[in-house]
């Protein structure tokens, strides 16, 4: 089982946690066109490799952070507060 | 309400009836002119069986040819998958284009087509989704024929469970629906259940109650890579090279135009180029430089060891996501739902494969002491609302057939057939309309998230 490093708790099992998608979304205003508010809501990256995504540790401390993992190897490289910015 | 071989063959050209042992000879007869290159296809039949069992069967050959690619294709497909194939040979057969090529990055029908389930169905929810699911299921009824390729249809019947009032609502629901689509579909008490299933734990104090469900006599299971071959075989007879190891690594363009693509075996040019590859589709997409509604997940599944016969049905609990039936050779197959964070790695996670065996367990109690075989996953093309995308891309001359999600399997031939369409005329299929990129730009989603019965 994935271990997912929660920012508060540490180390815990992949079935307290639920996954919230890509990271870093910024939502466009509210004139934004169609085309722009459909890629908004619908259009990722989806990449084979480094995913910046959300994860909330929801059965536990509830907190949402971010982490840095790979698709594939599924390796986590980064954990960090929801506020921060991506690591380079 | 079901008519389905001969609304099937309705479709079909004349003279190109599924069953037509002259298929072959028809198709040489109409799409290519007589001495142009066609390759000889022996027939497969009881009688060629009978007569190879006196000569020690030595009269065995490839059932398709593994082509090295050419410099230029009509129509060049990526993804040598099932509908990858079943897209090249309805390009054949439906369009008379036979300069067609598949490039396959590791061997044909070895990402999803070998790893799902083997269930085809077609208990949609809305209209465009029933039209296009079953135009499937009829395609398969007559498949075997159609391909001269034994694809062990069984239409054994699948058994949607509802565990709770909600559920018998949502599934009254569900049945009409499918029946005001033309789809056949029966609500299901729970002795009548008893009998179609009696592996089941039915007692009122079975952890999973079951209080009814419903059933489409269709539904069943076909044989995953007899479906992939039967493809590749009729494909390859009428001309099409179907190239393994061939990884696409770019596009290749002219101004906008897509004109052909970048592989490990060099340079292919191509008139219109399709891609067929489920989960790894934002990967090439992401080569041609745009981005797509997909999100890859892991959705795996697994079989115990073989036993006799204990289960001729097909279960489905949407409730907690458990998908089984029995193979022909025995095993108990265990589908489950997916592995909710995106992934390429062909594996499933650990929770989920528990939460599903106890799931099976708490439905068929005597499946407890089964030795689970092997387990793996397939890489599935989720979009927003669980439907297909089939048609053109924002690139000039390329062309997607993706987004099946946890569903490619059962859809194999009507994506073929509506992939093929839109690649040879340029124009979407009738029933790939509804089914365009463009959809989440308009907002005209087919949210069958829930219609599909599986938990996305």
């Amino acid at each position: 089982m994935m271990q997912i490093p929660c920012i508060y708790c540490g180390p815990r099992d992949e079935s307290e946690f639920v996954c919230a998608g890509a990271s870093h979304i910024a939502r466009p205003g509210l004139d934004a066109s169609d085309q722009a508010w459909g890629e908004y809501l619908f259009f990722r990256d989806n990449p084979k490799g480094l995913l910046l995504e959300r994860w909330r540790h929801v059965y536990g401390c509830g907190v949402w952070f971010n982490i840095a993992r790979d698709t594939v190897t599924h390796e986590i490289s980064s954990v960090y507060a929801m506020a921060e910015p991506p690591p380079q | 309400m079901s008519v389905p071989r001969a609304a099937a063959a309705a479709r079909l050209k004349p003279g190109l009836r599924p069953g037509s042992s002259k298929m072959h000879n028809n198709l040489a007869n109409e799409n290519f002119p007589r001495g142009s290159r066609l390759p000889v296809l022996r027939n497969y039949s009881a009688w060629g069986l009978l007569r190879g069992a006196f000569s020690g069967h030595r009269h065995w050959s490839p059932a398709w040819r593994d082509a090295t690619p050419k410099s230029r294709y009509d129509v060049l497909i990526v993804g040598g998958g099932g509908h990858g194939l079943a897209t090249a040979y309805y390009l054949a057969r439906n369009h008379g284009i036979s300069e067609v090529a598949v490039v396959e990055r590791g061997w044909i029908g070895g990402g999803n087509t070998g790893r799902n389930t083997t269930i085809v169905r077609s208990n949609y929810l809305y209209p465009e989704s029933a039209r296009l699911y079953d135009f499937s299921l009829k395609l398969y009824e007559g498949l075997s024929r159609e391909l001269n390729f034994n694809i062990m249809l069984s239409q054994r019947g699948l058994i949607v469970l509802a565990h709770s009032r909600h559920d018998l609502d949502a599934m009254a629901r569900w049945a009409n629906a499918m029946r005001m689509n033309g789809v056949s579909a029966d609500l299901l008490t729970v002795p009548q259940i008893a009998e179609l299933a009696p592996a089941l734990d039915l007692s009122p104090a079975a952890r999973l109650p079951v209080l009814g469900g419903f059933h489409q006599r269709r539904a069943g299971c076909a044989r995953h890579d007899a479906v992939a071959w039967g493809y590749a075989r009729a494909a390859a007879a009428l001309g099409v090279d179907i190239i393994q190891n061939c990884e696409v690594e770019d596009f290749l363009r002219e101004e906008a135009r897509i004109v052909g693509v970048k592989t490990s075996r060099g340079l292919i040019r191509a008139d219109r180029v399709g891609i067929a590859a489920a989960g790894h589709s934002s990967v090439l997409a992401g080569l041609a430089g745009f981005r797509l509604p997909v999100t890859s997940y892991a959705l795996q599944a697994m079989v115990s060891e073989p036993i006799k016969p204990v289960l001729d049905t097909v279960i489905l609990s949407p409730g907690t996501g458990a998908y089984v039936s029995q193979s022909d050779k025995g095993e108990i197959v265990i589908g489950a739902m997916l592995d909710l964070f995106a992934s390429y790695a062909q594996r499933g996670s650990f929770a989920v494969k528990q939460s599903i065996l106890a799931a099976t367990l708490a439905l068929f109690p005597s499946f407890s002491r089964l030795r689970l075989l092997r387990q793996w996953a397939g890489i599935v093309d989720v979009v927003h609302d669980s439907s297909p995308i089939i048609g053109a891309t924002p690139l000039p001359n390329l062309y997607i057939n993706c987004g099946w999600g946890t569903g490619g399997f059962k859809a194999i031939p009507a994506g073929g057939w509506t992939f093929a369409h839109v690649l040879a005329t340029g124009q979407n299929h009738p029933l790939a309309e509804p089914f365009q990129l463009e959809r989440f730009i308009s907002g005209r989603l087919i949210d069958e998230a829930a219609a599909s019965g599986i938990a996305h």
